[in-house]
């Protein structure tokens, strides 16, 4: 019986359980948790040695588990520096610039590696990165060209869909210009550094950034990102029709192609420019200062007499259906129910967008079918206005007569109270 | 013999009509300085009855259902001859009714015709107040718009925060969870059965009343006249009083047809439940004052939620209201000034709030 007696007093019974526990919290908290003693002195340090332990950690990698250790060698767990930072501990030190697409590619070109963080992250930045003119000119010698962390920044790097990227759509733009648009860093390129100034006037930047529509271009849209260019386009002048596919269509069927093509020119950008591409308006088939054509073709012949045609047949169309619309808001607005003649007004003016685009095609056969379609629904619009004016006067005439004889009959009867009364 | 009088003594043989008339020729109105807020109670008869009308052809062409009782608005207003003219004088008759129900009910408040022996009188009147309330509610979603369709949920949403049997209710009026087809199908029989034949027969409850205990005197004028009979003026109901509220009828028919040609009641947008609600939305006029009593109530006051807090001083305040005779006094000359006070107050509130809530964004 004695043996199974518990012979350990109370006391020592729950110091020995505390302490059990004390270690197995321990080691639930350290597990999977690698120690990264290069943080303990950087995080003190001044740039640009210094990283702080709230910067890395907004890192995506190292937010995934990866440490100081992963880019830059050295073994982490140890506290002692001359340790820790030794070139047997295979501690590289500030990474070369021109290291920097090797380094981050030798992950980053492992789909292996990548699928286990994020499967859908593409792995063809390295083999990309040399058909750029950045990649070119680095491997030419020229280090001042941007390199990965350039873009990307360097341990505070976030996925490209946080707002607070500096490859988000949004700031692209800005990350490019901190470069492009310096006239002293980028002396000696023989590139302009206007870019970034016209692209904040045109028309993409303003959808990106004020209506916040983040498929609306920026830099990299056109530009590529780690190659020349965009997947399947050959020449950066030819990158719009990814978007404006039918534009591109109706470009496509137009005598403007071949004598581009004939004379060098970049296509869509001969009328609507680049960088600081602005909303394209009717006025640019004028012969007013947004006027395009008359840069190239003279006044009165063949091309002009077609442009004045184009020009007038928009005019036309846009003029039916602003005519409609204010009729059809001063019957809105007196009460009258149009709400079908409004909904006929969304197509006259779809018929007009569709026109816009056909214009490329600089055909006035095919514009005027749009225009045609277009016209017919306006003027319809307009005779549903017009007649619901119509019927608001014959009400109120109506309501006039109606008026009288109410008045009428009250005078009868007051005439007639009166009588009995008296 | 005139025809008139062939058909009168024609029934007078049969049905004995002289002597059911009798009353009515004998029936006198009292005649003071006031006496035009008599009128009231007529006009608002007068409209129910143009709502009956209106409301009969609207229904030869109106279709409830969510996929078709905006498209069959739409058609009475754009197609149906003379639909506009009906449809917009049945929703401005229906506004222009709960307000002379509005100004009738705080007319008996402050001439103090609640007083014994019309305690039913005004019970029956107050309760058809709140039914008529109920006609604007449930008639309101009727063509299926935008403002409507988020106005019933908003509404709908109000009434679940009764404690225990408001979800319940909710769910009943609502035909499920959501506002749904189910719930226009519902409101419909409520806006064309139910509550007609509720308001029809307290109506009529409303009318005999009036007729068999005849208008009230405000009280100071009944002491007058019971202490001096010979200064008791009156007027004789038919034909006197009958053809002056038939004139105010027509001045009321005007009113109604400047409204309906000049300001057609606007159809709106169908509704789309799928849409976020639009910004500022509001109810109708006459529910403005509780919306916005509820919004301006903290979220918590103390452990109760706002809402429901709202929701059930808004009932108790409604049930006192009904009971409101049974704190009045049995002697004119000694009538309770504090619900005068009070009825000045709860009007200065009602007023107050619908303007606040009108311009509040």
């Amino acid at each position: 019986m004695a043996i199974l007696r518990n012979k350990l007093r109370p006391f020592s019974a729950g110091c020995y359980f505390g302490l059990t526990g004390f270690v197995v919290l321990a080691a639930c908290l350290s597990y999977g948790q690698t120690k990264n003693t290069c943080l303990d002195c950087h995080s003190a340090l001044p740039d640009p040695l210094g990283v702080s332990q709230e910067k890395f950690s907004q890192d995506i990698h190292s937010q995934k588990g990866l440490t100081c250790a992963s880019c830059h060698g050295g073994d982490p767990t140890s506290d002692d520096p001359d340790k820790a930072m030794s070139r047997k501990a295979g501690w590289k030190g500030k990474i070369d610039h021109k290291q920097v697409p090797q380094l981050c590619g030798k992950c980053h070109s492992d789909p292996a590696y990548i699928r286990q963080f994020n499967p859908s992250l593409r792995t063809d930045q390295l083999s990309q990165y040399p058909t750029s003119v950045h990649g070119k000119r680095l491997a030419a010698g020229d280090t001042k060209v941007a390199v990965c962390t350039d873009c990307h920044s360097v341990h505070d790097i976030r996925a490209p869909s946080d707002p607070r990227s500096t490859v988000n759509p949004v700031n692209v733009a800005d990350t490019c210009a901190r470069c492009h648009a310096d006239a002293v860093y980028m002396k000696g390129y023989s590139i302009p550094t206007d870019q970034f100034a016209k692209y904040s006037t045109s028309v993409h930047h303003q959808a990106l950034t004020v209506r916040g529509d983040l498929s609306a271009p920026t830099c990299t849209t056109c530009h590529g990102n780690h190659g020349a260019a965009p997947p399947g386009v050959d020449k950066v002048q030819n990158v719009c029709s990814n978007c404006h596919t039918f534009q591109d269509q109706m470009y496509e069927k137009s005598s403007h192609k071949k004598a581009f093509e004939a004379a060098s020119l970049p296509g869509c950008v001969v009328c609507h420019s680049n960088h600081g591409i602005g909303h394209p308006t009717d006025a640019k088939l004028g012969t007013g200062p947004d006027g395009v054509c008359m840069r190239c073709h003279a006044p009165g012949d063949k091309c002009d007499q077609a442009r004045a045609s184009l020009e007038s047949s928009l005019g036309q169309l846009d003029g039916a259906i602003k005519s409609a619309d204010q009729v059809l808001g001063v019957a809105e607005s007196s009460g009258m129910e149009v709400s079908e003649a409004r909904l006929g007004q969304d197509q006259a003016r779809d018929s007009l967008t569709k026109a816009r685009v056909t214009i490329h095609s600089f055909r006035k056969d095919l514009v005027d079918q749009d225009i045609q379609a277009g016209l017919k629904i306006a003027n319809k619009d307009l005779q549903a206005g017009d007649e619901a004016m119509i019927e608001r006067n014959h009400r109120r005439i109506g309501l006039g007569i109606s008026l009288i004889a109410v008045g009428i009959v009250m005078a009868g009867l007051r005439l007639y109270v009166k009588k009995i009364e008296s | 013999m005139s025809p008139l009088r062939n058909v009168r003594s024609w029934l007078d043989e049969r049905f004995g009509w002289d002597e059911l008339a009798a009353p009515l020729r004998k029936k006198t109105v009292p005649l003071h300085r006031l006496s035009y807020w008599y009128f009231l109670g007529g006009i608002t008869l007068f409209l129910f009855g143009i709502q009956v009308a209106t409301g009969i052809l609207l229904l030869l062409y109106y279709r409830p259902g969510a996929s078709e009782a905006f498209e069959s608005v739409q058609y009475i207003m754009t197609q149906v001859q003379f639909g506009w003219l009906i449809r917009s004088i049945h929703s401005w008759s229906a506004n222009l009714m709960i307000f002379t129900a509005f100004a009738h009910m705080f007319s008996v408040l402050f001439l103090k015709a609640y007083r014994k022996p019309r305690e039913l009188t005004w019970v029956s009147g107050v309760i058809l107040l709140f039914l008529v309330m109920g006609f604007g509610f449930s008639g309101y979603l009727l063509p299926w718009n935008t403002l409507a369709f988020f106005a019933t949920k908003v509404g709908t949403e109000i009434t679940g925060q009764v404690p225990l049997v408001g979800k319940p209710m909710m769910i009943l009026l609502r035909g499920g969870e959501e506002v749904t087809g189910a719930t226009l199908t519902r409101f419909f029989g409520f806006h064309v059965a139910v509550l007609p034949l509720l308001a029809t027969v307290l109506i009529l409850l409303h009318v005999l009343l009036v007729q068999r205990l005849g208008m009230s005197v405000p009280p100071k004028l009944e002491v007058q006249w019971t202490a001096n009979p010979s200064a008791k003026r009156e007027m004789k109901f038919f034909p006197n009083f009958m053809l002056r509220e038939m004139m105010a009828w027509y001045a009321a028919l005007g009113v109604l047809g400047v409204l309906a040609a000049v300001f057609p009641w606007n159809l709106g947008v169908k509704a789309d439940p799928f849409v976020a609600a639009p910004a500022g939305i509001k109810p109708e006029w006459y529910f403005l004052f509780m919306f916005q009593t509820l919004k301006l109530i903290p979220s918590k006051v103390w452990f109760i939620d706002g809402d429901v807090l709202g929701v059930l001083v808004f009932g108790l305040v409604g049930l006192l209201w009904i009971l409101l005779p049974f704190f009045e006094s049995d002697q004119p000359s000694h009538t309770k000034r504090w619900i005068t006070g009070f009825a000045a107050f709860a009007l200065a509130y009602m007023a107050g709030m619908s303007v606040y809530g009108y311009l509040a964004k």
